[in-house]
């Protein structure tokens, strides 16, 4: 029984950072304005939305299958406050620092028409910092964190995510760029 | 016809263009990836009237126009 809980605690964490990896990603192109090959708009919108809240549910099931894992000597006060673990605090911190940035951008967004474009965007942008936080928890803290194949998966995501970022940032990132540009000059 | 409009609330829009994509009946898109009503002759560019096979796409794009800078309300009498 043990054993199926830290395999499966493992297991939907790798899933759930595969996610939000994917998500941020997504976001950024929603961001940008740009339909994706037969993806229109709206449809980018949506699959952000459902690949991030899918996120969301996994690293639920990674909290909850090692909190239910005595092995994993996680405490319910460990959910919440980072960085006061009995296992690698610092790592394991993270971890909490990740999850609670989780929820906060999961509830403003599912909340967003109530609480307004200024709350949601400002929120929104701890997305920026999830993502790195989340893989320096899965890279310290995981048991396979450091391995060959971990590693070398962690790299592309992170190529893949600084690539946007990178995009994201360059002058040509919004989709009527040129003619807003044009109509300025 | 029904009894609501589309509203578009121009100090939130930032021309992501969902809406038109949505909505290919009723709006374009300006060069600067606005949402304009097809309709040339509405006098209230920011009121567009729905149909009521309207309401459900319009619905839809005010739940993911990535600004909230859009709302299904009610015509005034
Ligand atoms: S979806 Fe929203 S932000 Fe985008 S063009 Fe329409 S109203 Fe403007």
């Amino acid at each position: 029984m043990n054993e199926a809980l830290w395999a499966l605690g493992r297991a939907s964490g790798a899933v759930s950072l595969g996610l939000f990896t994917l998500s941020v990603v997504l976001g950024i192109l929603v961001r940008s304005g740009r339909p994706l090959l037969v993806l229109p708009r709206f449809s980018l919108a949506l699959v952000h939305r459902n690949i991030a809240l899918l996120a969301v549910v996994f690293l639920g099931l990674h909290v909850g299958s090692l909190l239910l894992d005595p092995l994993a000597q996680l405490r319910a006060l460990d959910v919440v406050v980072p960085f006061v673990g009995e296992f690698k605090p610092f790592w394991q911190g993270l971890g909490t620092v990740a999850l609670d940035l989780a929820v906060a951008i999961a509830v403003t967004s599912l909340l967003r028409r109530r609480l307004g474009p200024r709350v949601f965007r400002a929120v929104h942008w701890a997305s920026y910092a999830l993502w790195p936080v989340a893989m320096a928890h899965a890279v310290g803290n995981g048991t396979d964190g450091t391995s060959g194949w971990f590693l070398g998966t962690a790299l592309a995501a992170f190529g893949a995510v600084g690539a946007a970022v990178l995009w994201r940032m360059s002058a040509g990132f919004i989709e009527t760029a040129r003619s807003r540009q044009e109509s300025r000059a | 016809m029904s009894r609501t409009n589309l509203h578009i609330d121009w100090t939130r829009c930032d021309g992501r263009g969902l809406c038109t994509e949505l909505l290919p009946d009723l709006l374009v898109r300006d060069d600067w990836g606005y949402p304009l009503a097809a309709d040339p002759s509405l006098d209230d560019k920011s009121n567009i009237p729905l149909g009521r096979d309207d309401e459900p796409a319009a619905a839809e794009a005010a739940a993911l126009c990535p600004r909230l800078a859009l709302a299904v309300r009610r015509r005034r009498p």
